[in-house]
């Protein structure tokens, strides 16, 4: 087996503007369930709309990045106001029906042959990080054409301003999140997910703290999926249901009501997925698997799940949550 | 109890014959036709309703007489199918739950609700009103919110003493007993400086020692100028803290009046209390042998 490959691989996982766009979605998983106690099923359809918003914007609309991206935001806020103002009033296990519901409503416009001008279909979008007018993301790379970095972490020019771009956005959210979640509005916001009556009867708008809560998760979704759109091309097959489950995975591993949980939760969870990619198929090529390599790549996303749902059962508070959260999970 | 120096009786509340629905002279809670049906369940259906002002009110009657769902109906938390009522001249028809206690009026549940993953001191401060720091742009700027925050947590200590909640401030409320947790529903319930508190069974549950401080604390609420209206089963505590009774049964008011005089009244009698209502249990279900005064000769 060629360990120096699968170390190099695996460590590289802890650093990719995948790694990057899964710790901002989980970080607005973390406002939404682990400290709103909002039940949001649906973050493939925040990152899809921030991805999909900013690659139309750019590619229809012929706006430069920055705004592109910030048409990604606007989409972003619409859709939480859509889903919340029905379902925020219903209980909590009723918001992740329709979340999930409303996420596969957004993949299957964006798939559908109906708007293929504008989406692209099951093609989705590219070209629009690099503009011949000069405005796209790639274009005001500041950094020359060249190599990054050292060892497993080498990069080229291309990928060094997405990680770059991603780490400012990641840093921006991060602290928002602590601000937010130290000061009394965070103290409202987390009363909420232990009771809304006990809030409400309190004297508090329990509907627009709510409200708050979803669009701000919302929004670090959103610029998840910009960061990922970033990288490479949109396309519907990527915001499916089962990348809603993995930032799920990577938020729960780390701990959903923390602030660097989920950061470090994507972290562990793509250098665990790179390590499996690479381990999993020269295992079967060694004959120690009883499958082929083919079967064996695929073999990771089964390992996923028995890792969430040992999680869940054994660490419901994740890595960095507080052990006394253990005592009184309900 | 007996023990206790009988507390300062407010007398003197109602304005001729202390029937269902009488007039009181300082009303702060007019009820007007508030009807309230769940299918073919008529749950609340009371006419005329007045509350007095600092006063100590006790709201009894038998299970399913409808007095938890008027507490909802009242503070905002379920709408009823008509009817009017005001709280200090305000009318409250359609007013949502969260702007009832904004105006003063604040109530405790029945099945109490401490917000467990949040320490002590947290459940006392969320009780604050008109924080600063609780909008999402202040929240961004500590020094908007700071001071006053700082000023809401002394409030807070003061009077986790007073319930003798002090040293748990740092303790995640679920790990506090189920009589602890009443002591603080209402002491958060306090810090939102209430007109009228009301109270869904503070006593359910409750040891006898700590039923004794609960009861002192709710007489002090009275002497600091609030209004109390309370849901007890507990005969004892409201005869000895009520000022005034209301008794329903299914849905209606059936009797108002001083505690003395409601409780020998025979339609409550019926209705509620029972014939043995000072009979040791064990008698009437026939399983003690009474010593009569004869056998004991």
């Amino acid at each position: 087996m060629n360990w120096e490959a699968i170390i190099n691989n695996t460590a590289a996982g802890l650093l990719t503007p995948t790694t990057l766009a899964f710790a901002l979605a989980a970080l607005g998983l973390a406002m939404h369930f682990g400290f709103a106690g909002l039940l949001n099923f649906g973050i493939a359809g925040y990152m899809a709309i921030g991805a999909y918003g900013y690659a139309i914007a750019v590619l229809t609309f012929g706006l430069p990045w920055w705004a592109g991206m910030l048409v990604g935001m606007v989409g972003s806020v619409l859709f939480s106001l859509l889903l919340g103002i029905p379902t925020l009033r219903l209980r909590g296990d009723y918001l992740a029906i329709v979340t999930i519901a409303a996420a596969e409503i957004l993949r299957l416009l964006f798939l559908t042959t109906a708007f293929e001008d504008i989406t692209g279909s099951a093609d989705g979008l590219f070209g629009y990080n690099s503009r011949p007018d000069g405005s796209g993301f790639a274009n005001s790379n500041p950094f020359p054409p060249g190599d990054y970095g050292f060892g497993p972490w080498t990069y080229n020019a291309e990928t060094i301003w997405v990680i770059l771009f991603g780490l400012i956005v990641l840093a921006v959210c991060t602290f928002l999140l602590w601000a937010l979640m130290r000061s009394p509005w965070g103290r409202v916001i987390k009363g909420i997910r232990e009771d809304e009556d006990a809030i409400r009867a309190l004297g508090k708008n329990v509907f627009n703290y709510k409200m708050q809560a979803l669009i701000i998760g919302g929004l670090f979704g959103s610029l998840g999926g910009m960061v990922l759109a970033a990288y490479s091309n949109v396309s519907p097959g990527v915001y499916v249901t089962s990348l809603t489950f993995f930032v799920w995975t990577a938020l729960l591993l780390g701990g959903a009501a923390t602030i660097f949980g989920p950061v470090v939760g994507s972290i562990i969870f793509w250098v665990m997925q790179a390590f499996l990619t690479n381990i999993l198929p020269e295992l079967a090529n060694a004959g120690i698997l009883p499958v082929s390599s083919q079967q064996a790549s695929t073999l990771r996303f089964v390992l996923v799940g028995i890792g969430l749902m040992l999680l869940v059962i054994y660490r419901p508070q994740g890595i960095f949550g507080d052990k006394r959260e253990l005592t009184f999970v309900k | 109890m007996s023990s206790n120096p009988t507390p300062q009786k407010s007398t003197g509340l109602h304005v001729g014959q202390a029937a269902p629905g009488c007039k009181k002279v300082d009303p702060i809670l007019t009820v007007d036709n508030v009807k309230k049906t769940f299918g073919g369940l008529t749950a609340v259906d009371v006419e005329h309703l007045e509350i007095p002002r600092g006063a100590i009110t006790a709201l009894i009657g038998p299970n399913g007489a409808g007095k938890t769902t008027l507490f909802n109906l009242l503070t905002g938390f379920d709408t009823p199918d008509t009817g009017t009522w005001d709280f200090q001249g305000t009318s409250l028809a359609g007013v949502p739950s969260f702007k009832v206690a904004q105006m003063g009026q604040v109530r405790t549940f029945q099945l109490t609700k401490a917000l467990s993953l949040l320490t002590v001191l947290e459940n006392m401060k969320l009780g604050a009103k008109g924080q600063k720091g609780e909008s999402l742009l202040n929240a961004l700027m500590p020094s908007i919110w700071k001071k006053q925050d700082d000023a809401i947590g002394e409030k807070a200590m003061e009077l986790l003493k007073r319930f003798k909640l002090d040293a748990k401030k740092d303790d995640f409320a679920a790990s506090l007993s189920g009589g602890q947790r009443k002591l603080l529903e209402m002491a958060r319930a306090l810090m939102t400086d209430p007109v009228l508190v009301m109270l869904d069974e503070p006593m359910a549950g409750v040891n006898p020692a700590l039923t004794q401080s609960l009861l002192e604390h709710v007489l002090g609420l009275k002497e600091q100028g609030m209004t109390v209206l309370f849901v007890e089963h507990d005969m004892h505590m409201v005869r000895h803290i009520a000022d005034w009774v209301v008794v329903m049964a299914e849905g209606r008011v059936v009797a108002e009046g001083s505690p003395d005089t409601v409780m020998k009244e025979q339609a409550v009698i019926d209705a509620y209390l029972g014939a043995h209502q000072d009979t040791d249990l064990g008698v009437v279900t026939g399983r003690i042998k009474i010593v009569s005064e004869g056998d004991a000769k």
